[in-house]
């Protein structure tokens, strides 16, 4: 397998604040990632940084090229599709929008890019017209999932999607994102404080602390690891 | 699964959507002004005549109205000199016409000289300062609106200009009713030129990118959208939108003078704020209101010259932001989490 992404000491700072401190993390083709922390941990400023809406300094790799162009712009037109925490919904728009939004940077008809995404959401299709801000916050998550697929990212940066859900749509959720690994090897690098549902989709999983790396492995391993399952996972 | 998704709360839901929940008493009153108008007018011929004027003068307003809401929507910055600027672009038409081009030539390639000029007023003055502060930006437009009267007054002067009008004096009749070409044509010229606006964002790729950008500029940019340059491009189409006001303002006012769109500026910051400041059917519904309003007043308001009108259009400024600051289309968040 080879590397898509790979940070090597990745700080970013708000103000005075460091926000990451020397992160080192990596994430292969075809790979599902999962970064745990507690609110405040960086998993969010880990992901902007990625996606280059904060400043940082250090190394970022992407595709075995280092970014240079830093701008979320830039990111989304080199492949990284950023799903924000609380969704980026387009309200005002339609869901058919929405997702004509997703491949934005793309020409040519999007029949196919419909037809592959209504595979995973089926019930996107009846809702083409509605407003997208008349959907529940559930439906909004998986719009925005869906907006992702369609920019056919290399990456995809997921921030907290379980945030606010019920736990049977958070289950729903992670049962798509390993759909989309499964079927069509989908890399996905995912933020969340849901560690056990995180942990069920994810190959491998990083720990974040105040702004540092304090533990990663595979996910069995950790599942297994005292700390993680008293911090994390509550048993 | 479907079946469930479907259920009949959600299909009303889904129909309300974005117009019909805040149109409704919005709509009633706006058709009920409409036959208010359309029983005026078959019953008097002055009142007709009066409400023709009004409707014209009320397209022009209603364009420089939806110049400045495209770009408040994007960026919260009140263009003021979107005024100006158009005034600026209705002299450029004048001298391409000195020299010897026709009247609709002159118009089209003013309008390709306002797009270039408002892109790059926005990229040399405004782009610099925005992301400093929305005040600043909003100073910085004061500061072009002398500057550009400055320039107009340097170049041409500020003696009466004459201009051809496109659609000479001729007029024609409709029961008792005379109507002037002119009237005719500047609501025929500014509502074409809105339904293209119009269908520019609500068909191609770029319009949805710019509303994208307008609405949500973080997101919008982790689609891939250049949220900076939408914002160029939108000054640059408020530029052509403001242009296609001034030259259909000018034959209104027999003379071109540099001061040609400084009242029609406060009509059109009513008709914005009635129209609720965000929406652009807004702007063009408010424009259109507020011309037959003006027109109607001063046309049987004894007491209320012309010299008044402009304390009028501000009272009913004031009395909009006083009873209603969301205006008739004003936004209404419809934001489910």
């Amino acid at each position: 397998m080879s590397a898509l992404l790979e940070l090597e000491g990745v700080e970013a700072r708000y103000g005075p604040v460091t926000a990451l401190r020397g992160v080192d993390l990596r994430v292969d083709e075809g790979e599902v990632v999962a970064v745990l922390g507690a609110n405040g941990a960086g998993k969010t400023t880990l992901l902007r940084a990625i996606s280059s809406t904060v400043r940082r300094s250090g190394g970022i790799r992407f595709g075995g090229n280092e970014i240079r162009r830093r701008s979320p712009e830039a990111a989304a037109r080199l492949g990284i599709a950023h799903v924000p925490e609380g969704r980026g919904t387009f309200v005002e728009l339609t869901v058919a929008e929405n997702l004509r939004l997703g491949a934005y940077t793309r020409r040519g008809p999007l029949k196919d890019d419909f037809a592959r995404v209504h595979s995973y959401f089926p019930w996107l299709e009846d809702r083409a017209r509605q407003q997208a801000g008349t959907l529940s916050g559930g439906e909004q998550q998986m719009l925005a999932l869906a907006r992702a697929v369609m920019q056919r990212p290399r990456l995809f940066l997921l921030d907290e999607p379980s945030l606010g859900l019920a736990p049977l749509l958070v289950a729903e959720i992670f049962r798509i994102v390993a759909e989309l690994n499964e079927r069509e090897g989908a890399t996905v690098l995912v933020a969340e404080q849901n560690a056990n549902a995180a942990l069920q989709t994810a190959g491998r999983a990083y720990v974040l602390e105040v702004g540092r790396v304090v533990l990663s492995g595979g996910s069995d391993d950790l599942r297994a690891d005292d700390s993680v399952r008293r911090t994390y996972l509550g048993y | 699964m479907a079946s469930v998704e479907s259920s009949p709360l959600n299909e009303l839901r889904g129909r309300s959507g974005p117009l019909g929940a805040a149109l409704d008493p919005v709509v009633l009153l706006l058709v009920a002004a409409a036959i208010a108008l359309l029983v005026g007018c078959l019953r008097s011929a002055f009142f007709a005549q009066l409400t023709v004027e009004g409707l014209g003068l009320g397209a022009v307003y209603g364009g420089l109205a939806l110049a400045l809401v495209l770009v408040y929507r994007a960026t919260h910055v009140i263009n003021f000199a979107q005024g100006e600027l158009a005034m600026a672009t209705t002299y450029v038409a004048y001298q391409l016409m000195q020299w010897g081009f026709s009247y609709w030539e002159a118009f089209v390639a003013t309008l390709a000289i306002a797009f270039v000029l408002g892109t790059v007023l926005q990229l040399a003055v405004i782009r610099p300062v925005q992301h400093r502060s929305v005040i600043a930006a909003v100073i910085v437009t004061v500061g072009l609106f002398i500057l550009i009267d400055g320039v107009v007054n340097w170049i041409w002067g500020g003696n009466f200009k004459f201009m051809r009008s496109p659609f000479g004096t001729a007029s024609f009749r409709v029961g008792g009713v005379t109507i002037q070409h002119l009237y005719v044509g500047m609501i025929g010229v500014v509502l074409a030129c809105v339904v293209l606006v119009w269908a520019l964002f609500r068909f191609t790729k770029l319009g949805l990118g710019m509303r994208a950008a307008a609405l949500r500029p973080a997101a919008a940019a982790f689609v891939g959208v250049r949220v900076e340059w939408m914002l160029t491009l939108g000054w640059g189409l408020a530029a052509v939108l403001g242009a296609v006001a001034g030259l259909m303002a000018e034959p209104s006012q027999l003379f071109l003078t540099p001061t040609l769109m400084q009242q029609i500026l406060v009509y059109a910051f009513a008709a914005a704020v009635l129209g609720g400041l965000e929406s652009p059917a807004g702007a063009v519904v408010g424009g259109l209101a507020i011309g037959v309003f003006l027109t109607l007043v001063v046309g049987y308001v004894s007491a209320i010259g012309a010299e008044l009108q402009l304390p009028v259009a501000f009272a009913v400024l004031l009395a909009i932001l006083l009873v209603k600051p969301s205006g008739l289309f004003g936004k209404r968040e419809v934001k489910r989490v």
